[in-house]
């Protein structure tokens, strides 16, 4: 990309996963006037959102600041030394066109790209009226050094179009349809001749401002935008924070259509469904041949810039902007039964055009006349709006951003899922989003297309399925591959509860490319998951918005829509039964559906061809497939049936990928669905992989075939019938591909589909680039030849002539998930296990020796990949042993996982850390809390407090006792995914210490609910050192492709140290996929992330930890020269203590205490601290000697000198021949420290905060009352979170007496009020505040009003008056709000009282315990995985409330009165009129209340009453009866 | 999915020894029959480990989470299939191990073990008494190949049969009168019933192997020469076993009444099995003693008892072992603990931390006492305690020392194949000898040693002769010629 500081792809640096989140501001005159006041307001919002975005090492260089405008007319008639030809009077848009050029740098390119602007121009018949130079002052602005490096020369172009017959220029939307070929020739054209050039726009309605700029920077370096001149009735501001440091003038927004703030999870599979759409597209509104546009999408663009590129195109060829918008982010309508049926045609008609683009979004559009905005499905973004009494709306991230007098404020509210919100300047009004579909669904008579043209496939008659011989069965799965295990621990769960299995303890096997025996091609890939820049999903508590539907069959011309658009098939799963692929195979068999005829294409190869016979067999499916789809065949079915003693199946993914790839090429790829007929596929992961590389639907027969036979022979009990067990196995197969979905933030199917969101690891470059065109390793790995020998092993086995020789010996053992001894290596096995044991509990350093060596000599054989590491020893003098630092420096580097006290035993959770703080390392507390005792005790606590999604414990006094506080974003054994701890492994101590209930189920979100991006996270790094300000504050990724950039933009959020994981360890259980499945080793992680750091020059301020499976010294030694300055264990220490690694943490009977709660199985617990402590010193000095032999006197010399690392004589693996782990040992070339030498320091002295400690002192001393009133605004964040801290300090985990401070603060409050707020602390707030009101909230009282002098003309009930997330994982204390406020209102909260009036979706989503009173309109999906506490609602609607875990009743007596009394707080506090008008008539008015009572917590209230009444200990007989 | 809370619900149980007196009066098997769902439910005490450390324990590599898990569900057949799958002969092991991978089951750590090998047995014993364990399944596909194995032991027999399965032309040479090695004449009968034995040969015999019984392979005037048995065969396969007796260097050993445990267990069996007349050594009425505290020394002492000894006296140089596992062998290893085989609850004594120091002898030259003395056992020798020599009344006394090795002349003199500085024969990674197309299993190249590593290598040799007559093999390979057990 030109004008861009981006490095090229170096090591494992690739700047593609280079990633942005944002603040976004949109402001326009509902009437259309034009003022400069509007551009102005426009800026100062996007100042006010400076916070969102963020800057690199160097603070003068923003990550990049834009504004979009109409086109200011009559300034540039009076500042261009040249004509601009009139406009008509009235007209929407001007007779010209401007937009700003991005010019080469270098005067000839520059020459060069103004020749072939005006070629082109001429060549599109259009007029070149003249340049401007466009003033800029770079040095007055202050922009950095590294971006004005890279800044292009500014120009303005103005365009025109010769008049038509009627004498009129065209202009506005006319005329943008003619600038748009030529803006698009141009782009191709001199990127072609090598002097790009780039226009943030080229339109005659809007024009952008933008470039890598800091928001102050953005006015003074345009003088445009300051000319008062400028006016303007519509302004979109965008603030970017980017994951890198890097400038890049074209990546900051806006666009040309849009501002967006989010990420688009799909964009690959977007991209290549439009590329192949392309041959297809025709329109009459663009003149001339459109093939001259191709590529739509850019290559090497952003999400967002294809987006934007996408919107051009629908809305150019006719879609007006806001159709356009909600064709590409579709609301979540597949499972509302409560959508209006026209727009449910609109939208199941448009799901037949295109899949949605899917992420977390906030869309800011304009046209010039329009102003819209929308929200994703999932309303993953923030997004708040004003309308005030002079007719300006205002719309920003955040409530605030301008100073708008309260007064004149006549309605707020807040932007919502999947909903769209338009202001129309010319009509003058505000459209909401029913007006706006109804009105576009009314255009054309969708729903009746739709019933015309789409078939069910249940509608579909049935057919002969084909019923191979049962007997051969064994032969098939010797074929494909299958083991007892697979069949074991994969197949039987899924068939016998519809369910994936569940494993613990991680994976401990090598990577496929490093196996000794023949692996699936599956095992290549990996599943991309969110981490940090977007959020993973909660596909079953947030099933809503959710869809495993999609559509099969060909699409037309996406431009042109006609009834037969969506002639297709629904799939209401993605995996097929046989009688389903019957019917879409014989589809046309009776001759009345030619428009959807299905081929078959055969996808086996002469076995003993190999690798060569297996490319020319997928050569000639791929010309089977174009002569069937020229034939007309509209379904394909790839299918790997029928092999025999010659002929072997190609693996399924290969065959599937390969077609569908060279069919886009082919821009044939939509005439056709692709549905795969596979016998391999038999786990999740095998099924996500072929959807997500192209197929629509698969059929695994032959996995569906072990089920029925699983029942038939009896394995899965009486009750489940054959058929009932293929039914659960489709089911569990699609339900697991939701689920991986989810954990890359991708909503539904259709999108999933060919999105390629998965890692390779171990194949050629060649073979991916072929056959999996754009998924990308930088390492190389196997070809094509051993593909075909592993297929051949397998085949081999399956055609033996001999039975005899391998009589009693049907299938493979495995050994994957349990160590079998002719299965898969295992690097935990018996004979390291024992060792490791034995050594550390006698002492014996020998015995270590012969555990390390054979741990190392695993890993050499293909354990992992520093096995083929070797290092290099004669690089530099050996230096004498004792001149090495001693061990008990090393040690302090040394820290214990995070293994909540709850999944290991209290035993087990003190013995790690009993150890640490004796060695002076660090264990980590893990998810669920510390109980006070230990909390209060420097020998017994975790040094590190975690904070993960589930926020269970985390408490202020949690956080003040903190020596690091640690940020999960992820976990190794499951990335992007939440967890669950189940009713029976919640024991009193453990339900106390989370702040829960005692034998009732505990949920973990899979995100953290107040992390969707990262400004987000830069938000509560934020928070939690305003909680504790001494403390480091530490996030944890997971390695996967891309995560140096996640961690560059963490570092650049303010992290002191970021965690690099690999996916192997993992201690907690975890669905099998994600456990083999998800992430990728930490050597791969940990290098991309020393390289990238350094890079962007931020290495030095931060520290980097690794862990996942470190076993030996050598494993520290490896991951020191890779650049890790700190070095995390779980699993050996946990071994250390006693685990011998059964794998059944879930299931709470390990039998040797660790992972349990069970008194009984505790009682057996045989670990002391001081065997942990003799591991970690044997450790450290086995580092230590490493360190003398590599020539270093201590761990900071030796940190990131992977040149160290040799790899010369590594790789003896046949397949691992093609291997090239260099890119791992890179060592970029910048002056950059190798470590962290500058440790980053944080100011927290000019916060509010910082003033409110001051004006508490009189409490903080003495105790004494003090009363507070303080002006606050949106860019004061996490007000009184420090001031609570002191008071926890000070006086404890109670905090002081109710109302000892008491705080008013005045105007709009930032994001974060009163989080982790104590008891004592009454925090008043009046008039509006952000997201996460009360997060964490501990004991304190918020209170929220509107400003008094907010006109009476709304009403509180209908004002937004807070944000999303409010009371997040609150334990106790009070909210009163006085006013609605948005998505996901008390999450998690188990203690906190809350009363609010109105609430977004997802109310009381997770909640655990508390009581939350809404008296007002609710969202969707109430209470969803609410499993503790009471809901209170006014007037509710059933169809709004999730009922899976709770029951909707009718108050009890005794809660009436308690109810009252609460109103009437209410009203006392925030003089609500709502509460008001309710309490008149109490009795009554309570008539309209039900609670909504979980029912499990409801099991656990009646126990405890019997148990009282039967003088029986209640917890125990709570307990027991969880068991069952 | 194994039961996961099985083993809270259930102690660990075994079958029942049939009462002292009733068992001392015949020479059948101990063990009353245990009940099927009791087996059952010691089956659900499994686990189903993430590492099965009792897999690991196995030489054989027996599955065993899996076979419990079908034996918890009742699924016999193919529990019998997956023990089959390792092991050839699970009858033989269910009885004659002593069951390493009891003393490293995972649940052993803070509970008793589950009862594996009582699992094993039961299994198998089903399996055969459907006669699905003995179905014979012959090679589809004959290479015309041939291989000798000689030597019909556990290993020879087990290299036979997966051999003969893989398609080959199998002979079995044996020496002695009938096929089976120790556990023909050296087993006593109350371990194991000698129909077991019988009925699994004759699956062999219909798989093809072929028996050659009284054949003194390249011994002197032996029918077969070693040059014979070279040109009749494209691979010989050495399985006889480590026989060669560690002596006793004990000043009166050469006294009448003193013999060698397997002298005495031979002649015995014979006696049994109806191919002797009479006994050659008879304990009826004598004071035996035995040197030796292994399990040989107890197959003496149960055979002296039912012979009408008048005592028995079982003498182990060791101290007796605590009654749990010492802490010198902690889990998983081989647990050194006291021990009390059926044999020691029918009488006798065991003395244990003793050495013998001289025979007493009586006018006619023949043993009358045994003088001992207490003390440490150090490696390679023993500490006496002064004064502490005492003297056992003995007039039959049994060397029950073990082996040293395989007897070198004759076969492995004639084969030309190297002997290790061990005395066992030199193999490599494949089982093969220095010599080619020789190749070793069992104790004649591992040493003395248990019945499961013996019917391994018999595998594990087979595999390599396989692949060294047809280029490749698909035979499993259970175990490497220097793999041992965890110590």
């Amino acid at each position: 990309m030109s004008f861009s500081a981006i490095p090229a792809p170096q090591g494992l640096y690739d700047p593609r996963y280079e990633v942005d989140s944002c603040g976004v501001a949109a402001i326009a005159d509902l009437k259309g006037r034009r003022s400069h006041r509007i551009v102005a307001d426009g800026i100062t919002a996007l100042i006010n959102l400076d916070h969102r975005g963020a800057a690199g090492a160097d603070p003068s260089v923003g990550d990049g600041a834009g504004i979009l405008v109409q086109v200011p007319e009559d300034m540039f008639r009076a500042v261009c030394d040249f004509e601009l030809p009139k406009t008509p009077v009235g007209a929407d848009g001007c007779a010209f066109a401007a937009g700003i050029a991005f010019l080469p740098r270098d005067a000839a390119e520059r020459a060069a790209a103004k020749d072939i602007i005006a070629m082109v121009v001429a060549g599109e018949g259009l007029e070149l009226l003249g340049w401007r130079t466009v003033p800029t002052v770079p040095v007055h602005a202050g922009v950095g050094r590294m971006a004005l490096d890279v800044m292009p020369v500014f120009e303005q172009l103005f365009l025109a179009a010769e008049a038509g017959a009627d004498g009129v220029r065209p202009f506005g939307l006319a005329l943008d349809r003619l600038i748009f070929p030529a803006r698009k020739r141009i782009e191709h054209q001199t990127a072609a001749e090598g002097c790009e050039v780039y226009f943030p726009s080229l339109s005659s309605r809007t024009i952008t401002y933008k470039g890598m700029l800091t928001t102050a920077q953005l006015p003074a370096f345009y003088p445009d935008l300051t000319d008062v001149r400028m006016e303007s009735a519509i302004a979109i501001v965008h603030s970017r924070f980017s994951t890198n440091t890097f400038p890049a003038w074209p990546l900051a927004h806006p666009f040309r259509f849009i501002a967006h703030n989010g990420e688009i999870n799909t964009v690959r599979g977007n991209r290549n469904w439009m590329r192949a759409r392309e041959a297809l597209l025709a329109t009459d509104l663009i003149p001339g041949d459109l093939s001259r546009v191709y590529p739509i999408c850019s290559p090497g663009a952003s999400d967002s810039a294809s987006f934007d590129e996408v919107l051009e195109l629908l809305h150019l060829a006719g879609r007006s902007l806001p159709h356009a918008v909600m064709m590409m982010i579709p609301e979540a309508w597949e499972n509302n039964p409560t959508l209006d049926e026209k727009i449910r045609g609109f939208a199941e008609f448009h799901a037949c055009l295109m899949e949605p683009w899917d992420g977390p979004a906030c869309v800011t559009f304009t046209d010039g006349r329009m102003l819209g905005a929308v929200l994703d499905r999932n309303g993953l973004r923030p997004g708040r709006w004003w309308l005030t009494d002079y007719g300006t709306v205002v719309l920003a991230s955040e409530s605030g951003v301008l100073p708008i007098p309260p007064e004149n404020v006549i309605e707020r509210g807040r932007l919502q899922p999947g909903r769209m919100f338009l202001v129309d300047t010319v009509a003058g009004r505000v459209l909401d989003d029913t007006e706006v579909k109804e009105s576009l669904a009314q255009e054309q008579p969708y729903t009746e297309w739709v019933h015309a043209g789409t078939i069910a496939l249940a509608d579909l008659p049935s057919r002969v399925q084909s019923h191979p011989d049962p007997e051969a069965m064994l032969q098939r799965q010797q074929v494909f591959g299958y083991t007892e295990e697979d069949i074991r621990v994969l197949i039987t769960p899924m068939a016998g509860t519809a369910a994936e299995g569940i494993g613990s303890m991680g994976t401990d096997t090598p990577e496929a490319v490093l196996s000794a025996r023949p692996r699936m091609l599956f095992d290549y890939f990996s599943q991309l998951f969110a981490q940090v820049t977007n959020p993973p999903l909660d596909a079953v508590r947030e099933q809503v918005v959710t869809s495993l539907a999609s559509v099969l069959g060909p699409e037309g011309n996406l431009l042109d829509p006609t009834p037969a658009s969506c002639r297709s098939i629904l799939l209401p799963l993605p995996v097929i039964d046989n009688q389903d692929l019957a019917r879409l195979v014989g589809v046309n068999s009776d001759g009345d559906l030619p428009g959807l005829a299905a081929a078959v294409v055969t996808g086996l190869y002469e076995v003993a061809g190999g690798g060569a016979a297996l490319a020319a067999a997928i050569e000639q499916a791929r010309s089977d497939a174009d002569a069937a789809v020229a034939a007309g065949a509209r379904i394909i079915v790839i299918s790997d049936r029928d092999s025999d003693d010659t002929l072997a199946p190609i693996p399924s993914l290969l065959i599937t990928s390969a077609i569908h790839q060279h069919l886009v090429r082919q821009k044939t790829r939509t005439k056709v669905g692709l549905v795969v007929e596979a016998g391999d596929a038999r786990e999740v992961h095998h099924v996500a992989l072929l959807l997500g590389y192209g197929a629509a639907a698969v059929n695994p027969y032959l996995v569906l075939e072990t089920a029925a036979h699983l029942a038939q022979e009896g394995t899965l009990g009486p009750k489940v019938s054959a058929s009932k067990a293929a039914k659960n196995t489709v089911y569990a197969l699609s339900k697991g591909v939701l689920k991986v979905m989810s954990k890359m933030g991708i909503s539904t199917v259709a999108s999933y589909t060919g999105a390629q969101v998965f890692a390779a690891f171990g194949l050629e470059q060649a073979v991916l680039d072929e056959y999996f065109t754009g998924t990308s390793t930088p390492t190389g790995g196997s070809g094509l030849d051993v593909v075909a020998a592993d297929v051949a092993s397998r085949h081999a086995l399956a055609f033996q002539t001999n039975d005899a020789a391998l009589e009693h010996r049907g299938l493979p053992i495995g050994g994957d998930y349990q160590w079998r001894r002719e299965g898969e290596l295992h690097l935990f096995n018996p004979e390291t296990v024992y060792l490791l044991q034995h050594a550390t509990r006698s002492k014996q350093a020998s015995i270590f020796k012969r555990y390390t060596d054979t741990v190392d000599g695993l890993s050499t054989k293909g354990g992992t990949l520093r096995g083929l590491f070797t290092l290099r020893t004669d690089a530099r003098p050996a230096v004498p042993l004792d001149e090495v630092e001693p061990a008990s420096e090393i040690v302090r580097r040394f820290v214990t996982g995070a293994m909540s006290y709850g999944s290991i035993s209290a035993e087990a959770h003190e013995t790690l850390a009993i150890a640490m703080n004796r060695l002076g390392g660090k264990s980590n507390t893990g998810e669920g809390g510390e109980d006070v005792e230990r909390l209060l005790d420097p020998s017994r606590r975790s040094f590190i407090k975690q904070v993960a999604s589930g926020r269970f414990g985390v408490t202020s006094a949690y956080l003040v006792n903190a020596g690091e506080i640690q940020i999960k974003m992820a976990q190794g054994a499951k990335p992007g995914e939440g967890g669950q701890l189940p009713g029976h492994k919640v024991y009193p101590w453990i339900a106390a210490t989370r702040h829960a209930t005692t034998g009732v189920g505990l949920i973990s979100p899979p995100p953290h609910h107040d992390i969707y991006s990262i400004e987000d996270l830069k938000q509560l790094i934020h928070d939690l050192r305003n909680a504790n300000p001494a403390a480091r504050v530490s996030v944890k990724l997971v390695s996967e492709p891309g995560v140096g950039t996640v961690a560059a933009g963490v570092t650049k959020a303010h992290a002191d140290a970021v965690i690099v994981a690999g996916y192997d360890g993992g201690t907690g259980a975890a669905p099998l996929t994600s456990l083999k499945h998800t992430g990728q080793p930490w050597e791969l992680g940990l290098a991309e992330t020393q390289q990238t750091l350094r890079l962007n020059q931020l290495r030095a301020q931060v520290r980097v930890q690794v862990d996942g499976g470190l076993k030996t010294g050598r494993d520290v030694v490896v991951a020191m020269l890779l650049g890790a300055e700190e070095y995390g264990f779980s699993t050996a220490p946990l071994v250390v203590a006693g685990c011998v690694m059964m794998r059944v943490c879930h299931l709470d009977t390990c039998p040797v205490g660790v992972a349990t709660q069970n008194p009984v199985l505790r009682a057996r617990y045989t670990g002391t601290p001081e065997f942990v402590e003799t591991f970690f010193l044997f450790l450290a000095e086995q580092v230590r000697e490493y360190l003398a032999e590599l020539g270093f006197r201590s761990v900071d010399e030796a940190v990131g000198h992977a040149e160290l690392i040799d790899i010369e004589n590594a790789v003896s693996h046949y397949r691992a021949g093609g291997l090239d782990l260099r890119p791992l040992l890179h060592v970029p070339d910048v002056e950059s420290p190798l470590y962290c030498t500058k440790p980053a320091q944080h100011d927290l002295s000019r916060t509010l905060d910082a003033k409110l400690i001051e004006l508490a002192a009189p409490t903080l001393n003495d105790r004494q009352r003090v009363r507070i009133d303080l002006p606050i605004r949106n860019v004061d964040r996490t007000a009184g979170t420090m001031l609570g801290s002191e008071v926890t300090k000070r006086f404890g985990p109670d905090g002081l007496p109710d109302r000892t401070l008491d705080v008013k603060l005045t105007g709009t409050a930032g994001q974060s009020l009163g989080a982790f707020l104590p008891a004592g602390i009454t925090i008043t707030m009046v008039g509006d505040a952000n997201d996460y009101i009360g997060k964490g909230l501990s004991g304190g009282r918020i209170v929220l009003r509107p400003s008094p002098h907010a006109p009476r003309t709304q009403p509180g009930i209908r004002q937004v008056i807070g944000g999303n997330t409010v009371a997040y994982g609150a334990t106790s204390g009070e909210i009163f709000i006085r006013g609605r406020v948005g998505e996901r209102f008390a999450v998690r909260n188990s203690g906190a009282l809350l009363v609010v009036e109105g609430t977004g979706d997802h109310a009381c989503e997770y909640m655990t315990g508390g009581r939350a009173v809404i008296l007002g309109r609710t969202g969707r999906n109430v209470a969803a995985g609410m499993s503790g506490g009471i809901a209170y609602l006014l007037d509710h609607d059933p169809a709004r409330v999730n009922t899976e875990l709770v029951e909707i009743e009718e108050l009890v007596e005794s809660e009436i009165d308690w109810l009252e009394q609460i109103l009437t707080t209410h009203v006392a506090l925030t003089g609500s009129r709502v509460a008001a008008d309710l309490l008149d008539d109490f009795p009554r008015s309570a008539l309209r209340f039900v609670r909504i009572m979980p029912r499990d917590f409801k099991r656990v209230l009646d126990l405890r009453a019997e148990a009282a009444s039967l003088g029986v200990d209640a917890d125990q007989m709570i307990m027991e009866a969880s068991r069952g | 999915m194994a039961d996961p809370s099985g083993f809270l619900k259930y102690q660990r149980q075994t079958p029942h020894r049939r009462p002292v007196p009733l068992r001392l009066r015949d020479w059948n098997e101990v063990y009353e029959p245990f009940e099927k769902d009791a087996t059952r439910a010691q089956a659900a005490r499994c686990m189903d480990c993430g590492i099965p450390f009792c897999h690991q324990g196995c030489p054989l590599g027996n599955i065993i989470p899996e076979w419990n898990e079908l034996t918890r569900l009742d699924r016999w057949d193919e529990a019998s299939d997956r023990l089959h799958a390792t092991n050839n002969f699970p009858e033989f092991t269910g009885r004659l191990c002593p069951a390493p991978c009891e003393g490293s089951c995972v649940l052993g750590i803070g509970d008793d073990p589950v009862a594996i090998k009582l699992v094993e047995q039961e299994i198998a014993d089903r399996a055969i008494a459907s006669g699905q364990a003995l179905v014979p399944h012959p090679a589809e596909v004959r290479t015309g190949r041939k291989v000798a194995v000689v030597g019909s032991g556990p290993a020879g027999l087990a290299a036979a049969q997966q051999l003969a399965r893989a398609g080959h032309d199998v002979v079995v040479f044996e020496r002695d009168l009938r096929v089976g090695g120790l556990m023909r004449y050296g087993i006593p009968w109350f371990k194991m019933d000698r129909a077991v034995l019988d009925a699994r040969l004759d699956q062999l015999r219909a798989e093809g192997v072929e028996f050659v019984a009284g054949v003194n392979v390249g011994g002197d005037g032996s029918d077969v020469t070693v040059a014979s048995l070279r040109e009749r065969f494209d691979a010989v396969i050495i399985a006889t076993g480590s026989t060669v007796p560690r002596e006793i260097d004990v000043e009166g050993r050469h006294l009448d009444g003193i013999h060698l445990a397997m002298d005495y267990l031979v002649q015995a069996n014979k006696v049994l099995e109806g191919t002797q007349d009479a006994l050659t050594i008879d304990a009826a009425g004598k004071d035996v003693v035995i040197i030796g505290g292994g399990d040989t020394g107890a197959d003496c002492y149960g055979t002296a008892l039912r012979q009408g000894a008048r005592s028995v006296r079982q003498l182990d140089i060791h101290v007796a072992p605590p009654a749990t596992r010492d802490a010198s062998t902690p889990w998983p290893v081989y647990p050194l603990m006291m021990r009390t085989s059926a044999a020691h609850e029918e009488g006798g004594e065991r003395i244990f931390g003793v050495n013998s120091t001289t025979f007493q002898a009586t006018e006619d030259g023949a043993v009358a006492g045994i003088h001992l003395v207490e003390g440490e056992r150090i490696p390679g020798g023993f500490i006496p305690k002064d004064g502490s020599d005492t003297l056992v009344k003995a007039d039959l006394v049994l060397i029950a020392l073990g082996f040293t090795g395989p007897e070198t002349p004759g076969l492995l003199e004639g084969l030309g194949v190297q002997i290790t500085r061990r005395g066992v024969v030199e193999r490599d990674e494949a089982y093969m000898t220095t010599v080619d197309g020789v190749f070793v299993a069992g104790d004649a190249g591992r040493g003395q040693s248990l019945i499961v590593w013996a019917i391994a290598e018999g595998r594990s040799a087979a595999a390599g002769v396989d692949a060294y007559l047809m280029g490749s093999t698909v035979l499993p390979d259970p175990v490497h010629p220097t793999a041992v057990a965890l110590r």
